[in-house]
């Protein structure tokens, strides 16, 4: 690692106090991507300012028929918060199937999904929910927060605080795995709210998106069967050593299926 | 900078750069060397450590966010000469081989049964995954961690 100062605020002020005029100081929530980046020397920041003293950040609570989840929260909190589990379990079932025990233990949601890595969870299961993005600024829909492949809308001098998460009528999330990493091969969350249904897709792309056709396809009919006839195209999808661009899509009308039927 | 923070019962200070890490901290600055480092990389397990009652990563923390903490090592374990039950059981089970993995095994198991004294053989197995033990197979690590399960429940019975 190369060497940086360390802030540990105690409030969002202060943090953002931090960060203003200071472009390359970073912000550091659970550190279970960022640390590993700055042991492999990927990153410079001049300083790192760690969120973990800031208890405004943390905690969820029931809220306007919804869920309000510190930035803050970690993993393991999510999965087996009895609010989580009650309101939303297909949320609290995604959390614990995120990487190993140690990692759901110190990572965050509002890190993991600053972060946007293109095959984590939270990202689909966000964009299907309807869920909003809050940062120190303003509030905004979480399908407009992830904007690319590691890209978010928040700015240089914003920071998440919470997203607010609806209840659904039906909700699941089905993931096929990378063995090693537990990250999404492709994960696909399926909603159904009073808004209607929305299919959100991890791992396949560069960054999560919405299966429009499908939704279209289960809005009439919210069964497994519906999807029988929906084509997924490979064009746009990832291709890598653990799967080609055609087998995740393959995989994405598979996991949506299996979503469709946990949700029931 | 001074970090200060409290280490199987005793408060500890030792200096450490922003980028020290937790794992560092113990092994270089506290002596504590029963923390091992496998891959460096998050992934093995072998350096897990309780923080604030929770098992992590100790390669993958920095010393600094563990200012004020309590933190629990393989070396805070055992009871004067008394092992811990899960160190007698792997002991007993031969869950270890050259023994690399097993503090971080050993304290990993502990935070399981922290939350779940009765896991099942599967639910130990998943818990597992952030573990890598390269000599065993795992078979005689998930026997020994339910044996100790068995050991510790039958422990807070005779307690009651």
């Amino acid at each position: 690692m190369y060497s940086f100062e360390y802030h540990r605020p105690g409030s969002v002020a202060e943090a953002a106090q931090l960060l203003t005029g200071n472009e390359d100081a970073k912000l550091l929530a659970g550190g279970m991507t960022y640390i590993p980046t700055l042991k492999q020397r990927l990153a410079q920041p001049s300083a790192v300012i760690d969120l973990g003293g800031i208890a405004e950040l943390k905690g969820i609570k029931e809220e306007a028929g919804g869920l309000t989840i510190g930035a803050m929260t970690t993993h393991g909190e999510v999965a087996s918060s009895a609010a989580v589990r009650q309101a939303i379990p297909a949320l609290a079932a995604l959390a614990s199937n995120i990487g190993d025990a140690q990692v759901r233990n110190r990572g965050t949601i509002g890190g993991s999904i600053s972060n946007n890595d293109p095959a984590a969870d939270y990202p689909a299961a966000l964009v299907a929910l309807g869920a909003t993005v809050r940062t120190s600024k303003r509030e905004l829909a979480a399908e407009d927060f992830f904007t690319g492949m590691f890209e978010t809308a928040l700015e240089e001098d914003e920071i998440l605080t919470a997203v607010h998460v609806p209840k659904p009528e039906k909700a699941a999330y089905s993931k096929f795995a990378n063995p090693a990493s537990r990250y999404a091969i492709v994960g696909v969350f399926v909603a159904r709210t009073s808004a209607g249904v929305r299919v959100a897709v991890t791992g396949a792309g560069p960054a999560v998106f919405r299966a429009t056709e499908m939704e279209q396809a289960l809005a009439g009919n919210f069964s497994a069967a519906a999807l029988d006839n929906v084509t997924v195209a490979a064009d746009a999808l990832n291709s890598d050593i653990h799967a080609s661009a055609e087998y995740r899509a393959h995989l994405v009308k598979v996991m949506a299926k299996r979503a469709v039927e946990a949700a029931g | 900078m001074k970090v200060s923070m409290s280490v199987n019962g005793k408060q500890v200070s030792g200096e450490a750069e922003p980028r020290t890490l937790l794992v560092e901290f113990l092994r270089y600055e506290l002596g504590l060397t029963g923390t091992h480092v496998g891959c460096d990389t998050s992934q093995c397990g072998a350096c897990v450590v309780h923080v604030n009652g929770s098992s992590v990563k100790s390669c993958t923390m920095l010393a600094v966010q563990a200012e004020g903490a309590q933190v629990t090592t393989i070396e805070g374990m055992a009871q004067g000469d008394e092992l811990h039950p899960l160190q007698a059981a792997f002991r007993e089970h031969h869950g270890l081989q050259c023994g690399f993995c097993t503090p971080g095994m050993i304290m990993s198991a502990a935070d399981l049964l922290k939350t779940n004294p009765s896991p099942s053989e599967h639910e130990v197995r998943e818990w597992l995954e952030g573990n890598i033990c390269r000599c065993t197979g795992y078979h005689n690590i998930v026997k020994a961690i339910l044996a100790a399960a068995d050991t510790m429940r039958g422990a807070a019975r005779a307690a009651e």
